[in-house]
């Protein structure tokens, strides 16, 4: 059975876009579509107006309207002072965002993609995620670093890791993974509001794709909290458990097992620190079968961590088979289309 | 004013209940203010440098010395603590600097905002800690500036962001406060400090870069202290004139040594930031009499003779009695007053710092987040659950 969910998942990317299609939410009747991008867009046009203290800086994100678009119309709105243009230079402007922080703004620092991150690394951990407790709650740092992360189309080695495993290694931080456009307004307005350093992961390729928007995320207010996962579809027989794009290879996987007469339970996880444990206990305490599922690397990440938390705790007696993980290959990216889709 | 360091005085003085005469010369007989030449300051891109002649008033004098005095006396303190092993970890200290940190802080306002790099106690103490939050601290105890949990490296104060032990990563830091500060339109500056070892850091020209083109009201201060670690500065750096190295940004060289050089040069630093013209960048020249840290004992890389001629020719807590003695603007005794009255302070801070508990071990998982319900924390082991709250 294992087989068969990984053998499906690899080739499930063209059924990404059919899949933005289908609404499994179960919203109100006003329905209004969504790309994630927009989504993302309004929930930071919402909370730079609500609080005068928020701004946005990072490449391209003003002038230009933001490398992919997702900060369209901010600069034009909102002008120099709030969203602002930096120079090619990570470990600077994250450090002058953490500042910024420090001094009572609320920044929100954008990567142009994670992999540029590991410039400014230092930065993010050092100097924001530890100073909380190096100075015994005296000093707070409210900023929220997102932009794009893993795997996008045809960009090679240098541009396509995942950085979930990394950030989700280190207290101090909060780490955000949104799958949905609901999830993306969401857990940004959320993120933006909390006090603390939060690491939001994004994902190039679910820019572009369109989700329904429930009625009540609709609202300014709208926010979903941080650290809670979601059952996307309720099942029996295994629980898959996964984040970010790969929710949607889950959903169609789950549709074609669901022929054969296994019913899969996905989770979300939307949040990969703090991992919300409970729901993936409860569900494997019902199912009795685990898989784990991402783009990241297999070693040291977020299913290994699955996997050991579960062995933890009160669901690893209730398991009928070893939990499996399915990952990105342990390699670099390749850049051939056949090679990355593998 | 003068009243009241009078009476400091006197109750010191009954309080070590020696029967001293406090000074034959009633205080009307000192001098109130005086002027004094310093040296010039070398200059980068500036029409002018700061005047070479400058008014120090006796209060001022005393403070300073006060002040620096009390630097020094709780580096050499923490120098013993630490070789008693009460003191553990790192410990860089700033004796030898003292001008620097008294100097500046008397050239901005404590609304201002300063952040530097690891050999910080001096700071913490001129930007509003005690000596006794600072040693508790260093000793690691409940008491402490931040609860024992920062260490010597990360102490912090209102509008003082530390104590960082990242080499060069404060300057971002100081620059984007620096950027909140202009942001919020409240005429504040932000000083961010940083060793010659540092100022090769590519982090630190990224800032410069920032901080000019958005005319941040950032002061970038570069403590010259001849060595990073055990490398001197024509073994680090291809350029030494650290003042030049802004390049865009104006600079000026000042003799971190003499406080008064270093009030004057942040004070014209300080108004070329609060006028709105940007960034500006000062290199203080300056010495640590110590090593890099109490694990070097700071003369592999020197010679003992260097050290010795530093303290004989330039110590910056003798220069300045020297002119207020000079100038009759304080008498011996009234200084030595100072003295005992900084000792004593130094003694009561230690025995505060080796008697106060340690934090207790419930606090170890607190403060990992602001304004969060409280959460569980995994511990050792699985079965461990720890818990933090906000």
């Amino acid at each position: 059975m294992a087989a068969s969910v990984r053998c499906f998942l690899r080739s499930g990317k063209n059924a990404v876009s059919a899949l933005g299609q289908r609404g499994f939410h179960k919203s109100a009747p006003v329905a209004v579509q969504m790309m994630v991008r927009d989504a993302l867009n309004q929930a930071m046009d919402e909370e730079l107006e609500r609080d005068e203290r928020v701004f946005l800086l990072g490449e391209e994100v003003a002038q230009y309207d933001g490398a992919y678009k997702v900060s369209r119309g901010l600069w034009k709105k909102y002008g120099d002072k709030r969203i602002i243009d930096t120079p090619i230079t990570e470990m600077g402007f994250a450090g002058i965002a953490v500042g910024a922080a420090f001094a009572g703004l609320r920044p929100i620092c954008e990567f142009m993609t994670f992999n540029f991150s590991m410039q400014a690394i230092d930065q993010v951990i050092n100097s924001a995620a530890k100073t909380y407790y190096m100075s015994a709650g005296q000093q707070s740092v409210p900023i929220v670093f997102r932009g794009p992360n893993g795997a996008s189309a045809g960009v090679a080695a240098q541009h396509s890791q995942c950085f979930a495993a990394w950030y989700a290694h280190c207290p101090g931080l909060k780490v955000v993974s949104p799958w949905s456009a609901e999830d993306a307004k969401g857990l940004l307005k959320s993120a933006i509001r909390d006090d603390n350093p939060v690491v939001f992961l994004e994902n190039e390729l679910m820019y572009g794709v369109p989700f329904e928007m429930s009625e009540e995320s609709q609202s300014k207010d709208f926010t979903i909290p941080i650290g809670k996962a979601k059952v996307e579809r309720q099942g029996t027989h295994v629980t898959l458990v996964t984040h970010s794009r790969y929710v949607s290879y889950c959903l169609d996987a789950a549709v074609v097992l669901a022929k054969e007469g296994i019913e899969c339970e996905v989770i979300n996880l939307r949040t990969i620190r703090p991992m919300d444990v409970e729901s993936i206990e409860t569900s494997v305490m019902k199912t009795n079968h685990l898989v784990t599922v991402e783009g990241g690397w297999p070693q040291f990440g977020v299913g290994a961590e699955i996997c050991a938390r579960i062995m933890e705790g009160p669901a690893f007696n209730y398991l009928d088979s070893p939990a499996t993980r399915v990952t990105g290959v342990d390699i670099p990216m390749p850049y051939a289309k056949l090679l990355e889709d593998n | 004013m003068l009243t009241n360091i009078s009476n400091v005085l006197r109750a010191c003085a009954q309080r070590n209940g020696a029967a001293a005469v406090v000074s034959a010369r009633t205080y009307a007989d000192f001098t109130t203010e005086a002027s004094f030449e310093i040296k010039k300051c070398d200059i980068h891109k500036l029409d002018e440098a700061p005047a070479t002649e400058v008014v120090l008033t006796r209060d001022e004098g005393l403070q300073y010395y006060r002040t620096m005095q009390t630097i020094r006396r709780m580096e050499l303190k923490a120098d013993q603590l630490y070789k008693q092993k009460i003191i553990r970890g790192f410990c860089h200290l700033y004796d030898g600097q003292e001008a620097c940190a008294v100097g500046i802080e008397a050239g901005i306002n404590l609304t201002d905002h300063l952040i530097t790099a690891y050999r910080a106690h001096g700071y913490t103490l001129t930007r509003g800690g005690t000596v006794r939050e600072i040693m508790a601290e260093l000793t690691g105890r409940r008491g402490g500036i931040a609860k024992g949990k920062g260490g010597s490296m990360h102490m912090y104060t209102k509008h003082f962001y530390g104590g960082n032990g990242i080499v060069g990563a404060q300057v971002p830091l100081g620059a984007g406060v620096a950027l909140a500060c202009k942001y919020l339109e409240n005429n504040q500056l932000c000083v961010s400090l940083y060793g010659d070892g540092a100022a090769n850091q590519g982090q630190i020209f990224e800032a410069y870069n920032m901080a000019a083109l958005w005319k941040l009201p950032a002061i970038f201060i570069c403590e010259n202290n001849r060595y990073g670690m055990g490398t001197s500065v024509e073994r680090s750096a291809a350029n030494t004139d650290y003042y030049k190295r802004g390049d865009y940004i104006p600079g000026l060289r000042v003799d971190g040594m003499d406080v008064l050089c270093v009030r004057e040069a942040t004070k014209l630093a300080a108004d070329h930031c609060r006028s709105g013209k940007g960034p500006i960048l000062m290199e203080l020249l300056t010495y640590r009499y110590h090593g890099h840290s109490m694990s070097d004992p700071g003369v592999s890389y020197r010679t003992r003779e260097e050290i010795q001629e530093v303290r004989g020719k330039s110590d910056p807590i003798s220069l300045l009695k020297d002119r207020m003695l000079s100038n009759n603007m304080a008498s011996v005794e009234e200084l030595k007053e100072i003295d005992v009255a900084v000792r004593k302070e130094i003694e009561d801070a230690a025995q505060y710092a080796t008697t106060d508990p340690e934090p207790p071990l419930e606090e170890l998982c607190n403060h990992i987040f602001h304004n969060n319900p409280p959460l569980e924390v995994r511990g050792v082991n699985p079965w461990t659950k720890l818990k933090s709250v906000s």
